[in-house]
């Protein structure tokens, strides 16, 4: 029978990939980098943040050309940093009313895209240019090659957002539901803003390698949105965010293994198609 | 030292001036009523006071050792997000953050001052329910649990009986003079009901055309809220 052959046959070939270091790295980091962008798209979701995500994933672009030209060993040494600097300068111009915080955020991000491409072409020695920017943008056609030392750096990163994000929970829901309440009953708002734009500035710098920076946004917005069509607490839509982004992250590995599609668009499609789904089921849970 | 010096306060927005010099006192275990019109700035006043609004000039000096920690507060009803996915108990517990300081998670005796706070708002059967399903008077009363959680020196409401029916709202007078009263917390009020404002302040303050500050009995006999001759309200 043809079907159970071809499920034989995938079977097959996913296990011989899996074989490989650099397949089980990728699904490692993959993993990781869903669960953690998961997390935190829950709070930025709901703390109207997401267009600071999408303003950040560009200036890392930029960032990451200019490391490319540089020729820098690791490039994460030069792009985390000015990632997480501009976080926090986007969290500041977001509250100042006098430069409307979209229109600084815009400005940043599509000038860090225009002068990053610009800047690869102008000086980039690499034969592939084209090839180049285009994985920058929308992650890389096949599985990711990563070096351990990339792996380890991403692991360490990732765990280190889990622990903060879990020590911080409380502190986050209370910043995220109603920070005026928080901030004139003695929290430390600002402090605490500040924590989760740099967290999202890491997320962002680790997710570019996976997706690519175009995508990332998809990362941090499906799976938190996907959950707030059926749960009703912020831990139940915080945990089953995680799950989700973690099975739509393997699953779209998986598939871009087998079908050898675009890693980073496979993974926003399965999470499109989650999406659908808990929309669906939001609706006929609410007409029940 | 008093609770809380407001001096010559001058607040308002980019759009103008909204209160001038403005200058009184709060001390330890008055009940303070704030009256006004809409619009006469008592939501700017509350906030400038919380330091979420700062004044034109003018100072606000706390005393007594009042620390923000030890302040609950309870917005006027705001917009709270429409699709925000939380539970009562999530919202109500978030009222013990500060008293969390730099420990991650609530111990024992928050969570059971949070059902403490939840059973006196006639909440317990809706502990598990989703914030945004409520009705607004419930909703009024889950952000009241959220305050007295909050609340150890000093509570500031903001027009906290607005959006209840006759009989919660008599029960949440009567709440909130027991936590005067016998917590000696102290307590700034907005309130639309004069006939509350009388019943339970000790000391009001009137701020619109004509600024008053003084003890409810002071107030009474100046005839300021009572001008126009409506004698129960000002325009609740
Ligand atoms: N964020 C704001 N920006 C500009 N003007 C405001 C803002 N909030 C309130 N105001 C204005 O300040 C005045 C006082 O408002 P408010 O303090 O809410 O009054 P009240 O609580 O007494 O009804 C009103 O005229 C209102 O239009
Ligand atoms: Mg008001």
């Amino acid at each position: 029978m043809p079907a159970v052959k071809g499920a034989g046959w995938m079977l097959d070939k996913l296990m011989m990939s899996l074989q490989f270091p650099f397949v089980q790295y990728a699904l490692i980091v993959g993993v990781l980098i869903a669960l953690c962008s998961a997390l935190l798209g829950v709070t930025l979701v709901l703390k109207r943040f997401s267009f600071i995500g999408d303003g950040l994933s560009h200036v890392a672009f930029g960032a990451m050309a200019i490391a490319a030209v540089l020729n820098l060993s690791n490039e994460l040494l030069l792009v985390l940093p000015v990632t997480v600097v501009c976080a926090v300068l986007l969290l500041r111009t977001g509250k100042n009313t006098k430069i409307k915080g979209d229109a600084a955020i815009a400005m940043i991000s599509v000038g860090a895209l225009a002068i990053g491409y610009l800047i690869m072409n102008l000086f980039s020695t690499s034969t592939n240019l084209t090839g180049d920017v285009c994985s920058t943008l929308v992650g890389s056609v096949s599985i990711l090659t990563l070096t351990p030392a990339e792996v380890w750096l991403c692991v360490i990163l990732s765990i280190a957002v889990m622990v903060i994000f879990v020590l911080f929970y409380n502190k986050i829901f209370a910043v995220t539901f109603d920070e005026s309440f928080a901030k004139a009953t003695g929290t430390k708002t600002d402090a605490y803003n500040l924590l989760i734009a740099v967290i999202i500035a890491v997320i962002i710098v680790l997710a570019m390698n996976l997706v690519g920076s175009l995508l990332i946004s998809a990362l941090i917005i499906f799976p938190a949105l996907s959950a707030m069509r059926v749960f009703k607490s912020f831990k139940a839509v915080t945990i089953c965010s995680a799950v989700l982004s973690v099975i739509c992250a393997l699953t779209g590995l998986m598939i871009s293994i087998l079908a050898e599609t675009p890693v980073g668009s496979t993974i926003v499609a399965a999470d499109i198609v989650a999406f659908a789904v808990f929309w669906i089921a939001g609706s006929i849970m609410n007409r029940a | 030292m008093a609770l809380l010096t407001c001096k010559n306060l001058k607040l308002g927005y980019e759009t103008g001036v909204v209160i001038d010099d403005l200058s009184f006192t709060v001390n330890n275990g008055d009940y303070l009523c704030i009256v006004g019109e809409n619009g006469s700035g008592k939501t700017t006043l509350m906030k400038t006071l919380l330091g979420l609004h700062s004044p034109i000039s003018g100072s606000v000096a706390t005393g007594d050792g009042l620390r923000h920690d030890q302040i609950g507060y309870l917005p006027q009803q705001t917009v709270v997000q429409r699709d925000f996915p939380a539970t009562v108990w999530e919202i109500v517990l978030s009222g013990c953050q500060n008293r969390c300081g730099m420990r991650p998670f609530y111990n024992k005796e928050e969570k059971r001052l949070a059902m403490k706070n939840i059973v006196r708002m006639g909440l317990g059967e809706l502990t598990k329910r989703c914030y945004r399903e409520l009705s607004g008077g419930q909703q009024q009363r889950v952000l009241l649990a959220r305050a007295l959680c909050a609340t150890q020196q000093l509570i500031l409401l903001d027009e906290p009986v607005s959006g209840l029916d006759p009989k919660v709202t008599a029960d949440m007078y009567s709440l909130i003079d027991d936590i005067n009263k016998r917590d000696g917390i102290t307590v700034i009020m907005i309130s639309h009901d004069m006939n509350a404002a009388v019943e339970y302040a000790s000391h009001i303050l009137h701020i619109g055309d004509r600024i008053f500050f003084g003890t409810t009995a002071e107030y009474i006999r100046s005839g300021i809220g009572f001008a126009g001759g409506k004698g129960g309200g000002m325009d609740a």
